[in-house]
């Protein structure tokens, strides 16, 4: 399987005002690496609100003006700048954003699926397309004309699906797409996930739901105060969680219900908060000397998995 | 389809909410101008010389001395016969000073109005779509400059610069002075309605224009917008698709909602420039104790300006389909 895309140590902060005219600068996310291969579905996991989404924007380049970001991305083997997002953004590369807001609440659902169009030829493509999309997921005729609050929840999720696949994506990257869903909604989503893998297209699933991602995901990455401190095969969630490597991981699924509902002490240190060693210090029983001086980096330990912690460092 | 019966519950009790206003603006008026020192027989007489007994005579002819309650009663039963009495400065019946001033007003009113809601539009549209260059930052500072001068001092210095400096237009009047109706021209007449609907139009900017372009920002930064993004739309497209389309209508109901500000806008307006317009007929009323002509003025301003309102809140409750539709299925 061919590399997708490829980030490395991408890093995003916000400057931020703190009393007066003091700048700070606050990162929300650090060192961020991660690849997707073609077919794959990769999770990105974490607690919400941890700016996860930001990294989807930073992939498709519609970061807020006032975030600085950092390190490198490469798609295809080529680097990707933001002329190359731009190009790429709503064409080879797809978002499935979290919810109905956002859909623009004054534009009819089919017009906004299709789309900007040059003329009467390229419209009248695309609004086959997106009917025959649409019929797929089960949405009848009368979506087309529907206003965005007129939808149902499930509805909603699956015109936000449809938007996705209009331009026959690549990388699909969907932002917390299951929160709030019925199981059923939650299975028939996750099932548009794994359909769009087996046509070759590589998913980003960014979500805070652990089961979703166990259900659906090849790999998924653990995302704790901003970092990624683990990436693990989906088998490796399994046992007694003997093949995960990284201590946050462990107790995370020790903490599942059917995995004894063990509950580690302590929260996540917030932005701003974060000290300068490990960030899971303050809450890890196999510290050594220098975790809490020194941040451990991302190593990689065979292709596919890499742990951020001086246990596994050799 | 729009739900009859919401529509009629609607206008029913906008009817109702009209009504409890201008009995409100009638009676205040009316025991304003009691308690004021006004006197419509000297108003009348202004500076003919007249004996005693004549005064007397006059004064039980208007009632001058009947108690206030008589007077007021009085003066709405002659209104609901449609009676608004004669005015004491044109000596006409006021309905007929009104309907004149009104229509010569209108012309100036609504050619401003359309000039500076589309203008303001443009503007704001521009500013909040390129923020933070130094178009947002002069559309800005012409705003902030025009909302906080005065009306009458715009209208002055548009004066000197382009009737005195430039010598465009005429300084003042509806008409040229000394010409006789029937020769007035279209032209003639244009060419004066031009500086006073300039400068009201200039200062009707501003507020729409702030207005404006706060309202695009704030949708640039909403999730529709990024998500419209994401997909690949940008630049003036991507403006016109979500941005206009979601600002248009308050945009539009804002600037219903300034007919208040219009109206006293071309009061002033039409004092500087002595047009002869429901304006300047307000402030001889005022100024020479015209009663009836004032408080015919007052009802009908507040006519316009309701009338105004009633369209933003139409606009506001029955073409947005998030409220139109929604109200249908729920």
């Amino acid at each position: 399987m061919n590399d997708l895309i490829n980030v490395s140590n991408i890093s995003i902060s916000f400057t931020q005002y703190v009393k007066g005219l003091n700048q700070r600068e606050l990162k929300v996310i650090t060192d961020l690496t991660l690849d997707i291969k073609e077919g794959e579905i990769v999770a990105v996991l974490g607690s919400s609100g941890s700016g996860k989404s930001l990294l989807a924007h930073a992939i498709l380049g519609i970061l807020p003006h006032n975030a600085n970001l950092s390190g490198t991305m490469m798609y295809k083997g080529e680097v990707l700048n933001s002329e190359l997002k731009e190009k790429l953004r709503g064409d080879e590369i797809a978002l499935i954003p979290q919810s109905v807001n956002f859909l623009d609440p004054l534009m009819k659902v089919s017009d906004q699926v299709i789309g900007e169009c040059k003329d009467e030829a390229e419209e009248k493509e695309k609004r086959a397309k997106q009917r025959a999309i649409f019929e797929k997921y089960g949405l009848s005729e009368e979506v087309d004309d529907m206003y965005p609050f007129q939808l149902s929840g499930g509805m909603a999720r699956r015109v936000l699906v449809s938007t996705a696949l209009l331009s026959n994506p690549k990388l699909v990257i969907a932002d917390e797409p299951t929160p709030g869903l019925d199981e059923k909604s939650v299975e028939e989503t996750l099932n548009h996930l794994r359909q769009m893998a087996e046509d070759n297209v590589g998913v980003l699933l960014i979500t805070h739901d652990i089961d979703a991602a166990l259900k659906v995901a090849n790999r998924i990455a653990i995302f704790y105060s901003g970092y990624v401190i683990e990436v693990a095969n989906v088998d490796d969630f399994s046992g007694e969680g003997e093949n995960l490597l990284h201590p946050y991981t462990k107790s995370l699924y020790n903490a599942l219900p059917e995995n004894g509902f063990n509950l580690t002490l302590g929260h996540q240190p917030l932005h701003g908060e974060i000290p300068s060693g490990c960030p899971y210090y303050d809450r890890c029983d196999h510290r050594l000397e220098n975790c809490d001086k020194i941040r451990p980096n991302l190593i990689s330990i065979d292709e596919n998995k890499k742990v951020r912690c001086f246990k596994y460092e050799r | 389809m729009i739900d009859k019966k919401k529509i009629a519950k609607f206008l029913g009790y906008k009817i109702v909410r009209f009504a409890i206003l201008l009995v409100v603006v009638i009676l205040l008026s009316f025991i304003l101008i009691d308690m004021s020192p006004i006197n419509p027989v000297n108003a009348y007489i202004s500076n003919m010389v007249v004996g005693p007994e004549k005064i007397a005579k006059l004064e039980a002819y208007w009632g001058v001395n009947q108690p206030i309650t008589v007077k007021l009663m009085n003066w709405l039963g002659n209104i609901l016969t449609g009676d608004f009495g004669t005015s004491l400065i044109y000596r006409t019946p006021v309905l007929q000073v009104i309907s004149e001033k009104f229509t010569a007003s209108l012309i100036l009113m609504l050619s401003s109005w359309v000039i500076s809601g589309v203008l303001g539009f443009i503007l704001g549209v521009l500013a909040g779509f390129k923020r933070d260059t130094w178009v947002d930052k002069a559309v800005k500072v012409y705003c902030y400059i025009l909302q906080s001068a005065p009306t009458f001092w715009i209208a002055l210095l548009v004066v000197m610069i382009f009737s005195i400096w430039l010598g465009w237009f005429p300084v003042s009047g509806g008409v040229p002075i000394g010409a006789l109706s029937n020769t007035v021209s279209f032209w003639d007449w244009l060419r004066h309605l031009i500086l006073p609907a300039f400068t009201l139009s200039i200062l009707g900017v501003a507020s729409i224009a702030l207005y404006t372009r706060d309202k695009l920002i704030e949708v640039m930064s909403t999730d529709y917008f990024l998500f419209a993004q994401a997909r690949g739309e940008s630049g003036w497209t991507l403006i016109k698709r979500h941005g206009i389309r979601n600002i248009l209508l308050p945009a539009i109901t804002l600037q219903f909602l300034s007919f208040s500000e219009l109206f006293g806008g071309t009061v002033l307006v039409e004092q500087v420039f002595m047009y002869p317009g429901i304006g300047q007929a307000a402030v001889s009323a005022g100024l020479r104790s015209d009663v009836p002509l004032l408080l015919g003025i007052v009802i009908f301003s507040a006519i316009f300006v309701y009338v105004g309102n009633l369209i933003a809140d139409v606009l506001y409750n029955f073409v947005d389909p998030r409220i139109r539709e929604g109200e249908e299925s729920g």
